[in-house]
Parts: structure tokens; C-alpha cells; sequence
């Protein structure tokens, strides 16, 4: 009777891990156990970890990205261990450095995407009345607004300035169905029994929407956060290729510029494009397991029931 | 002495088009300290809307509210002053938050506690008064570790915290097993006792409401149309409304032939209800007059208080006519 109503109503907002022992060992035990209990999270976050892991560290490793040599566009070697460019740069050292600078810049808008749809969406689901009006108004016409386009106008209009120029730029296109989705939400949970009953305490409002609201909808916060890294690494990656990004900033969608530029496609240089155009692919997909992940570990209506290959085997050995 | 006193409360609510609705009429009560008063009527009648406005979740469209024989308190007092038990307490209780989470904001909000150890003692007093023990284990427990009834006491622990001179029970224990529905009533009437509450207890169950309340008041359609002491009302009620209510409590031990009666009084009163869906417009009149088995011309007026004696008054023309109905 206990624990079935309430997933059933509040699917989002169990967290899974007991909350029975404190201590952060105790709960990384519980993270850890959450980690396992899904296939799609445990590979996903594996393949995370190893890029971010990269990022931070494959820079100091490997050699600087920009020294030239006089192999030119030679094919993987033992020497360079993704070939050349076509002006002798070795590409691995080139994929590393971009690996953290599209890291940084998918994480960095979908931070601040994820923060300003924060604020217009529960601030304006919230507060009700005229404010949220306005805002709602905000939204849609940035909803409405086609993407790409708008990405296209302002990347050329504020060409060639710095990284933190594609950042904002991403980060302003891409907020707003999250605020809609948030709005939506925090309408529905700010007339609940609980919240209703923190307003009869004489709790103030901030606290009510940062204490006794924004915690339930950490689920919602977490699955667009990951969606919107991923659509910041694909815009960015565009808009480098058209050329709209600074130059001199290493990232994958520069890559794949500087070797269409170079007709390393038609040239055969396959080393060259491949990786950058493979690490955004699975880099993608990743994510996109981590949040499948996460749906599954928080709802378990999504939990797909398959018994554990090995058992299974094990059973069939014993019945033949 | 007079806990909180209601003169006249009207609740509105606006409509799409038209006049705003109108869910409570004119609605005039007292809580007493150390009693509880019990409210019944069926789905809609504005129980809710009362506790509503009592609990100052809407404003009332007109009256006035007396905490202590002050009107317009100030909001700080009167959040500490009155608390409310929610019906359903699988959705009254944040299910991100642990049961110590729950006590212990109401107690820092009111100011009822210092941080810190006098917190602490105080959230452990409030889970042992209300039978939730060992308090350590439960305060570190989440909702969804909880049942039912566990979770309806953490919601009644809840509502103690800032040490309330009322208390609004909204149908406390209609969401729970039957089995535990007993233990949370005991609970909230010695909790009353003990703090010299006053209870107004929010109900669709005659015998509960018989049994806890000193006084019973029942709604209809926003107005109240019987009140006075709980065994009056129910074992003498006057009201056709109220008798109908009475008529359709179920009871054990029935026979057959009362079965088979009770059943057609269910039907009578379906085919009423329908028949009132369709008539919507009462007019300046009794509201129960669609329903009414006993409906007369007279009933097209509004119809005066009748007072019975010892505080039992109705809102019937029958009862008005020198008690020759009766």
C-alpha cells in the first residue's frame, strides 16, 4: 500500500537510493548502485567519463596541436597516430585540444541555457498573474523563432570575437522549450497539498519555490541540461563548419572546417575528418543514453524487464 | 473562550462569464478551545471553501474572521494561530524532503524554535506526540518510507509545530485504511485535549462526526441548514437533508428489508439529483427544494431559522410552522 501510490503520482520525485543512512559513502554507495542498475547509464556515463577525462588531462599529454612538421598529410603512423593535415599537423594532438574546447563549449551554453529557462520558467510558473504572462510571451517568441537562422545571423554579426560570443549565442537559442516545460511543471506543483501547507507555516516564497519546489523537478533540470549540451556541441559544430565560429578556437566543428577547406573529403584524407565527425556522433549518444538511463532508473514503469543473459544460459545448461 | 469566531463569511469564486460563484453564503460559526465542531455535506457543498478562507488560502468575498476577537490579524500571528490537516497525505508531505525537514521549517518559520539542538529536541517532542517513534529513525525517514496512517501523523505533527490555537482537519482520515482511521481521530482528540485546541473537523462521516464533535454543523449548497449538539443533529435531526444524510449512512446489522429501503432511498435521491441538474436556477429560495421530499409553495422563499432549543437551530420552512410537521 506504501510505495505504489506515491511512484505512481510523483514518478520524477522518488529519488531511488534509501535514504535510510547518511554519510557521503553511504550515498555514493547509493549512486553507484543507481549507476548499475541500468545497462544504457553505466555505458553511457563510462564513455562521459573517458571524454571528460580527455578534456582535463589529454592536453598536458599529448603535443601541441599547432606545431607544424614536414609530414605532410601522411596516414596514421606510429609517429603520428592519426596521420597529418594537409600543412603537417598531427591530428590526434588536434582531436585532444578539441575535445576540450567543444566540451567546454557544449557544457558552458547548456549551463547557462539550463540556468536563464530555470528563472523564466519556475519564476514565471510560480508567480502567476502578469509576470508570468510576460514571460510566457518571452518564450514563445523566442519558440517560435527559427533556430538555426537566428544562430546564423548573430554568429556572423558578432564574428570572429571569442568563444564566449558562440557560447551566448547558443545559450539564447536554446532555452526557451525547456522554460516551457519548467513553467508548465511548477504550475502544476505550486497548488500541491505540500506547498499549500509550507504557505500556512508563513514560509517565504523564496524558500518555497528554491526548498519545497525546485527539488522535484531536479529530474526534469537533469534531462534537459544533458539535451541541451548536446544541441550546444551540434550548433556549435555547425557553426563552425559554415565558417561562423573564431578560428582560432580548437574544437571539432573546426576541424571538420579546416578539412572540408582543405578537400580532405575529395582527397581522401579520411583520417583527418573522421575522428572529429565519430567523437561528436558518440559523444551524442552517450548523453542521449545517460538521460534514457535516467529515465528508467527514475520511473520504473520505462524499466524494461530482461533477465540477465548469464543466468538465462546457466538455466538452459541445467535443464539440457 | 472563543478561539475563532466567523461572522457572516462569504466565498466567491470568478467565472469564465457570468457572476463570480458563489460557494459559501453568509456563513456564521465559532471554534471554541477544548471543542470540536464538526462540518458534513456532501461534494461540493463548501466545506472545502470554508477551510479555504480559514486558512486564509482565499480571501473571503465578504465577512469577517475574528482570531481571539481581533479582526484582520496580522499575517504572522495568524499563520502561527491557525493550521490545517490536509486530506490526502500522500500528497500533503514533499516527497524530496525528509520527515525531520517537514517539523522542523514550520518550528525555524514561526519561530517557535532556535536552531540547532533546541530544534532538534523540539522536532523529537512533536514525532513522540504524535506516537512516531523511535523519533530518530523516523525523522530521517522520507515519505515514501512511510504508510498511510505514519504519513498522516507526520501531517498532523506538521500542523502542531508552530503550537496553533485552531486547528482545520479537511477529512484527516477519509484517504486512510479503516483499520488506522480510529487511531489518527483518538490522536487528534487527545491532541486537542491536551493543547486545548479548537477543532473543526471537516467530514462526510456522520458517526465520526458524532462521536468527536461537540457540536455538528451541515452544509448545503454554501449554507449551513442544521446545526447544533452532534446527538441532536443526528439522532433528532430536523433538516430533510440531514434526515437524508442519516437515512444513507450505511450500518451494520441491517436486514434485509432495510437494505432493500436504504437501497430505494439511493435511488429516490439519484433520480433527485438528476432532477436538480436539470433546475438549476433556485431562485431566492431553499436550495434543498428540488430535493426535497417535503417541498412546499412556501419553499419558493427563503426559508427562516427555526431554533429548537439547545442550540439546535434549522433553516426549514417546516420547522417554522408552529413544529406542527414535526
Amino acid at each position: 500500500m506504501t510505495t505504489a501510490p506515491i511512484t505512481s503520482t510523483l514518478p520524477t520525485a522518488t529519488p531511488p537510493a534509501s535514504g535510510s543512512s547518511g554519510g557521503p559513502a553511504a550515498w555514493a554507495r547509493g549512486a553507484w548502485r543507481t549507476l548499475r542498475r541500468s545497462r544504457r547509464l553505466t555505458i553511457g556515463f563510462a564513455i562521459i567519463t573517458a571524454f571528460v577525462l580527455v578534456a582535463a588531462f589529454g592536453p598536458l599529454l599529448s603535443g601541441n596541436p599547432d606545431a607544424f612538421s614536414q609530414d605532410l598529410s601522411q596516414p596514421p603512423s606510429g609517429a603520428h597516430w592519426l596521420g597529418t593535415t594537409q600543412t603537417g599537423q598531427d591530428v590526434f594532438a588536434q582531436l585532444i585540444a578539441s575535445t576540450r574546447g567543444s566540451l567546454v563549449v557544449g557544457a558552458a551554453a547548456a549551463l547557462l541555457a539550463t540556468a536563464v529557462s530555470i528563472v523564466i520558467g519556475i519564476g514565471g510558473g510560480f508567480l502567476g498573474g502578469w509576470a508570468d504572462e510576460a514571460l510566457s510571451l518571452i518564450s514563445n517568441v523566442f519558440l517560435v523563432i527559427p533556430g538555426l537562422p537566428l544562430v546564423i545571423v548573430i554568429a556572423s554579426y558578432v564574428k570572429g570575437s571569442s568563444t564566449l560570443a558562440t557560447i551566448g549565442v547558443i545559450a539564447l537559442t536554446s532555452w526557451a522549450a525547456s522554460a516551457r516545460v519548467l513553467r508548465a511543471q511548477t504550475l502544476s506543483l505550486r497548488s500541491r497539498d505540500y506547498v499549500q501547507a509550507a504557505r500556512l507555516y508563513g514560509e517565504r516564497r523564496w524558500r518555497i519555490v528554491l526548498v519545497e519546489i525546485l527539488p522535484n523537478e531536479v529530474a526534469i533540470i537533469v534531462s534537459q541540461f544533458i539535451f541541451a549540451v548536446i544541441f550546444a556541441i551540434l550548433t556549435q559544430a555547425g557553426l563552425a563548419f559554415l565558417g561562423l565560429d573564431d578560428p582560432s578556437a580548437m574544437t571539432w566543428g573546426n576541424m571538420l572546417y579546416f578539412a572540408q577547406n582543405a578537400e580532405a573529403l575529395s582527397g581522401g584524407s579520411w583520417w583527418w575528418f573522421v575522428p572529429p565527425g565519430l567523437c561528436i556522433a558518440v559523444f551524442g549518444a552517450a548523453l542521449s543514453l545517460i538521460s534514457f538511463g535516467l529515465d528508467e532508473v527514475l520511473d520504473p514503469r520505462l524499466r524494461v524487464h530482461r533477465p540477465r543473459s548469464g543466468r538465462r544460459t546457466r538455466t538452459k545448461g541445467t535443464a539440457r | 473562550m472563543t478561539a475563532l469566531e466567523v461572522r457572516d463569511l462569504v466565498v466567491e469564486y470568478a467565472q469564465s462569464r457570468g457572476k463570480p460563484f458563489r460557494a459559501v453564503e453568509k456563513l456564521s460559526f465559532t471554534l471554541e478551545a477544548g471543542r470540536t465542531l464538526a462540518l458534513v455535506g456532501e461534494s461540493g457543498s463548501g466545506k472545502s471553501s470554508v477551510l479555504k478562507a480559514l486558512s486564509r488560502l482565499v480571501t473571503p468575498a465578504g465577512g469577517q474572521i475574528l482570531l481571539g476577537g481581533r479582526d484582520k490579524v496580522p499575517a504572522k500571528e495568524y499563520r502561527r494561530a491557525v493550521q490545517m490537516v490536509f486530506q490526502d497525505p500522500f500528497a500533503s508531505l514533499n516527497p524530496s524532503h525528509s520527515v525531520d525537514h517537514h517539523l522542523r521549517r514550520p518550528l525555524l518559520a514561526t519561530g517557535r524554535a532556535r536552531r540547532g539542538t533546541e530544534a532538534d529536541t523540539a522536532v523529537a517532542e512533536l514525532l513522540r506526540q504524535v506516537n512516531l517513534t523511535p523519533a530518530a529513525d523516523v525523522a530521517r525517514k522520507r515519505p515514501h518510507e512511510l504508510s498511510g496512517g505514519q504519513r498522516q501523523r507526520v501531517a498532523i505533527a506538521r500542523a502542531l509545530a508552530p503550537a496553533p490555537d485552531v486547528l482545520l482537519a479537511d477529512e484527516p482520515v477519509s484517504m486512510l485504511d479503516v483499520s488506522i482511521r480510529l487511531e489518527i481521530l483518538n490522536l487528534l482528540d487527545d491532541l486537542k485535549r491536551q493543547r486545548d485546541l479548537a477543532l473543526l473537523y471537516v467530514t462526510h462521516d456522520l458517526a465520526t462526526a458524532r462521536h468527536f464533535s461537540s457540536d455538528i454543523m451541515v452544509m448545503y449548497r454554501g449554507q449551513v441548514v442544521e446545526r447544533g449538539p452532534s446527538d441532536e443533529v443526528i439522532l433528532n435531526p430536523k433538516h430533510p437533508y440531514t434526515q437524508l444524510l442519516a437515512a444513507a449512512a450505511p450500518r451494520t446489522g441491517a436486514t434485509r428489508a432495510e437494505v432493500r429501503a436504504a437501497r430505494q432511498v439511493r435511488a429516490a435521491a439519484r433520480s433527485a439529483r438528476d432532477a436538480e441538474r436539470r433546475e438549476t436556477v433556485v431562485g431566492d429560495g431553499c436550495r434543498f427544494r428540488p430535493r426535497c421530499p417535503f417541498a412546499m409553495d412556501v419553499c419558493a422563499t427563503r426559508p427562516p431559522e427555526a431554533a429548537l432549543g439547545g442550540g439546535h437551530r434549522v433553516l426549514c420552512w417546516l420547522q417554522s410552522e408552529g413544529k406542527a410537521a414535526a
